[in-house]
């Protein structure tokens, strides 16, 4: 099981700044360790969902470095709404995790 | 980016192919997330990906914002701040063009979320950070130089 993601989501406005941070080696397929190379393996899609509403997507690369970090703005959102982010990699692993919605200062 | 006359017409067929694969009914285009696009992150160009998108039409403008160090130490870990301003835009899509794969990804903001997103990348070399937006049906593209002084690709 993949390590949690650290996600954090503060409300400004109606506006949450949304922040996560992956536990992942997002392995180009590139580098060799003792003469090997280190096979593909990295994340490929990432949703984030609102209340349970997907209201943001995305698909990437390999070139997004080591332990990703993103961070994205969802409308219409307020102190206590629930975030969930989930992610699957090329090898099938996926990691769903959640947070609240904390206010802004 | 200067592209040539000949690659100019050849991302016209190529985004041609793709309308009539579109109205034939094999690519919905409000799905265009729906699979990983292996064409797109398989190219070695970044105009081969853009046109695997159907994005090799974009206009340039300078209504997207990309904020970017200069200059990167360490292209391992560049970290990139993405802002479009055009209004209705529903997917920001990003390529390095000088990495051995330069399509980074895409991101999807039609459901929710506002034109905005915030990536680390690995960049090889020094090369230009190239943003493309889709907004009302139409592509818009600019592109910023990030010079690298340690490669963030090999081991």
């Amino acid at each position: 099981m993949p390590d949690p993601m650290k996600i954090r989501a503060t409300v400004q406005g109606d506006v949450a700044d949304v922040r996560v941070l992956m536990a992942h080696p997002m392995e180009t397929g590139q580098r060799k360790q003792g003469g090997k190379v280190v096979p593909l393996h990295f994340i490929q899609s990432i949703t984030a969902q609102l209340n349970g509403k997907t209201v943001f997507r995305a698909d990437i690369s390999q070139a997004i470095s080591r332990n990703p970090v993103f961070a994205f703005k969802v409308k219409g959102a307020k102190a206590g709404d629930k975030i969930t982010v989930t992610w699957k990699d090329n090898k099938g692993e996926s990691r769903t995790d959640e947070t609240t919605v904390r206010g802004g200062s | 980016m200067h592209y040539t006359r000949r690659s100019v017409l050849k991302g016209v067929w190529a985004v041609g192919a793709l309308a009539s694969a579109v109205t034939a009914g094999l690519l919905s285009p409000a799905r265009a997330l729906a699979a990983w696009n292996k064409d797109a992150f398989g190219a070695k160009s970044a105009i081969d990906a853009m046109r695997a998108l159907g994005v090799a039409n974009a206009e340039d403008t300078k209504a997207i914002e990309i904020r970017a160090p200069e200059i990167a130490e360490n292209g391992a870990v560049v970290p990139i701040d993405i802002t479009s301003n055009i209004p209705s835009t529903t997917a920001i899509s990003v390529f390095i063009e000088k990495n051995p794969f330069p399509y980074v990804g895409t991101f999807d903001f039609s459901q929710g979320a506002m034109p905005y997103v915030h990536l680390r990348v690995k960049i090889g070399e020094s090369s230009p950070v190239r943003v493309v937006v889709a907004a009302g049906g139409k592509h818009y593209t600019t592109a910023k130089e990030v010079k690298v002084t340690i490669g963030g690709c090999g081991g």
